[in-house]
């Protein structure tokens, strides 16, 4: 049994929504809210969005876009601001940027679109995260494996999507355990391909036991 | 000032588990293990009957359970101030407020009354709704954290009425609302938090299918037929005659039957005058069962849900629709109005069908009928959906949340 010098902790997270005064009722209004909005605000509405929905993987996997195709009937933009793959952010000032970049050069392109009324306003709301240590503690695969299996959906989330944005990598706390922990490259960066737009967090992790199970028969 | 001890019921949290998960229970008590013996004042305007009281019968043993002190109390006041409150209430939506200047007045004077017989003394204290508002005048030199919970609509208050509450409201660190539709732009801090249902309430809990099929059978209803129900009481803006105008529509295609289950038509004259309307618009058709149910029925609204093939909530305006969250929770595919809330829960084509006039209710219902795959698939996401945001554990772990805020530790 291999064991890494440092255990993994697990950690669980609780999100606290506050609503903002800021809302937007046509897209041009939206661009200036992205634009306005805390970051705590893109995260609700981007990373926050693949836990609170993670059960949907057909619809669109943000809320700037969901709105932009079911209140504006903004087809186009809202596929653009979905394709916006928050894997490839380490910080929300950049997803902010392209997310607002993508609204002003279809705004500039549709100019009456753009100031049309919503058939709903987007209401701008904000993540406050509280991580909460488990208290539990992995120094081997299999005793990482055994955690994972009872992990919360929550806590799932928090190490696989939201902790992108804390390590400022392009990984997951898992993916960088596995590596630097373990030493086990491949599985780490098999770990860090898993689609977790196409995949619910509960198949996501199915698929991460199943990698672990075939790394362990080896 | 009547106080109620916690855990008036049997429920105990690790009853949960096989619904949730031990994951989702351990951490519960992960994050009340950081407010272990803080205590926690609930205020509300009553004790039994209405929603409020429903979630604070259940919120209030969990959080007592995972080890906070907590303490319910109830405002009390002569039928005056239930009068002015149930007219604040119903201008707080929108509506004129008729009574006269001086009900201000009686208003503050049974506050002082409560004040008086009440000890706010808890380092959290959650004021729910209106009628207890005016006790943060017990609050001194911003001692503890003081949160008013609003369960209503407040985008569109009477001024009048709001001119009055909004210097009360805003001595609170915060406000929480149930949807950001019902917020309004306050120099407080607002939360959100969606209203919840109970998995293991009567209304919700898993029903054996002898018991359903005995429901069913009590109420004339053909269990082989395609059945359509609407819950709700009998008022104009649930729009019973349009749900039967809708399944007029769908029995042309299809050998349906539809059940209007509701109540609140013995006691209030409006809803004698709608029961009587649907009547007729029902025509005598043998198969539109209209069961006018008392309260204690949650049993069997519970198993006419769980019978139903779709769920209808045909609302012209709505609050956030616990109905619909409950009709989610039992997997069936719902078709509602895209009003108040329920755009929260039924995410179009994902969760359930939204529909904008009776046309539409209708055509959406054939569309489930024809394609009971998907219907069945709409079921299991916003069984889901219900999971993972409205169910009374989520609404206990932004409770733990918002208290872990207020202390500063996120």
């Amino acid at each position: 049994m291999r064991t890494a010098d440092q255990p993994f902790q697990f950690v669980t997270a609780s999100y606290l929504t506050k609503i903002s005064n800021c809302k937007a009722s046509n897209l041009d209004e939206l661009g200036k809210g992205i634009e306005a909005c805390s970051d705590a605000s893109i995260f609700y509405h981007t990373f926050q969005n693949l836990s609170r929905h993670h059960f949907l993987t057909e619809g669109y996997s943000n809320d700037f876009a969901q709105w932009v195709m079911a209140s504006c009937n903004g087809h186009a933009l809202a596929e653009k601001l979905a394709s916006l793959d928050i894997r490839e952010y380490l910080s929300l000032g950049d997803l902010r940027n392209d997310l607002r970049r993508a609204i002003v050069e279809y705004c500039q392109a549709h100019p009456h679109g753009a100031l049309q009324p919503s058939f709903e306003p987007f209401y701008f709301l904000e993540s406050l995260e509280l991580s909460v240590p488990l208290g539990w503690e992995a120094w081997s695969l299999e005793q990482f494996r055994e955690s994972l299996e009872r992990l919360s959906n929550a806590s799932f989330h928090f190490h696989f999507i939201a902790s992108r944005l804390r390590l400022h990598l392009r990984t997951n706390d898992f993916s960088l355990w596995f590596q630097t922990g373990l030493g086990l490259e491949e599985l780490a960066q098999r770990t860090n391909r898993i689609d977790i737009y196409t995949n619910t967090l509960v198949s996501a992790r199915q698929i991460l036991m199943s990698f672990i199970d075939e790394e362990l028969s080896r | 000032m009547s106080s109620i001890p916690p855990g008036p019921r049997m429920i105990q949290l690790d009853g949960y588990v096989p619904l949730l998960g031990a994951s989702e229970v351990a951490e519960l008590r992960a994050l009340a293990s950081r407010l272990q013996g803080r205590t926690v004042q609930m205020v509300n305007s009553t004790s039994v009957g209405g929603g409020v009281a429903e979630i604070l019968n259940r919120l209030v043993p969990i959080l007592s359970e995972l080890g906070l002190a907590v303490r319910w109390d109830v405002v009390t006041g002569g039928d005056d101030f239930f009068e002015i409150t149930k007219a604040f209430h119903n201008a707080l939506h929108g509506g004129p407020y008729t009574k006269p200047p001086e009900s201000f007045a009686v208003f503050l004077a049974y506050t002082e009354q409560n004040l008086a017989r009440l000890s706010m003394d808890a380092e959290f204290t959650v004021i729910h709704d209106p009628q207890p508002a005016g006790l943060i005048k017990a609050r001194r030199h911003n001692s503890g954290h003081w949160i008013w919970r609003c369960h209503i609509d407040l985008s569109k208050p009477n001024p009048i009425v709001w001119g009055f509450l909004e210097p009360f409201v805003t001595r609170h660190d915060g406000a929480i609302f149930s949807s950001p539709e019902f917020s309004r732009q306050l120099p407080i801090a607002q939360y959100l938090f969606y209203p919840c249902i109970d998995p293991l309430s009567e209304k919700n809990l898993e029903l054996d299918p002898e018991f359903v099929q005995a429901t069913l059978e009590r109420f004339q209803i053909d269990p082989k037929r395609p059945i359509l129900t609407q819950v709700s009481r009998f008022d104009h803006l649930k729009d019973p005659v349009g749900v039967v105008r809708a399944y007029q529509s769908v029995k042309r295609y299809t050998d349906c039957q539809l059940v209007l289950a509701g109540g609140g038509a013995k006691d209030d004259p409006e809803g004698g005058a709608v029961l009587e309307e649907v009547r007729r618009v029902a025509a005598g058709d043998p198969d539109i069962h209209i069961l006018n149910l008392p309260p204690w029925s949650a049993l069997e609204i519970n198993a006419l849900q769980r019978g139903s093939t779709i769920i209808i909530q045909k609302s012209l305006r709505e609050g956030f629709g616990l109905t619909v969250t409950e009709a989610l929770w039992k997997k069936k595919p719902v078709v509602a109005s895209a009003v108040g809330g329920i755009p929260r829960q039924v995410i179009h084509k994902h969760t359930g069908m939204l529909a904008h006039s009776v046309e539409g209710t209708a055509y959406q219902i054939r569309y489930l009928l024809s394609n009971p795959l998907i219907a069945q698939r709409l079921g299991e996401l916003g069984h889901e959906h219900v999971r993972e945001n409205f169910l009374i554990t989520s609404n206990v772990k932004r409770y733990l949340t918002l208290f872990l805020h207020l202390l500063g530790q996120c």
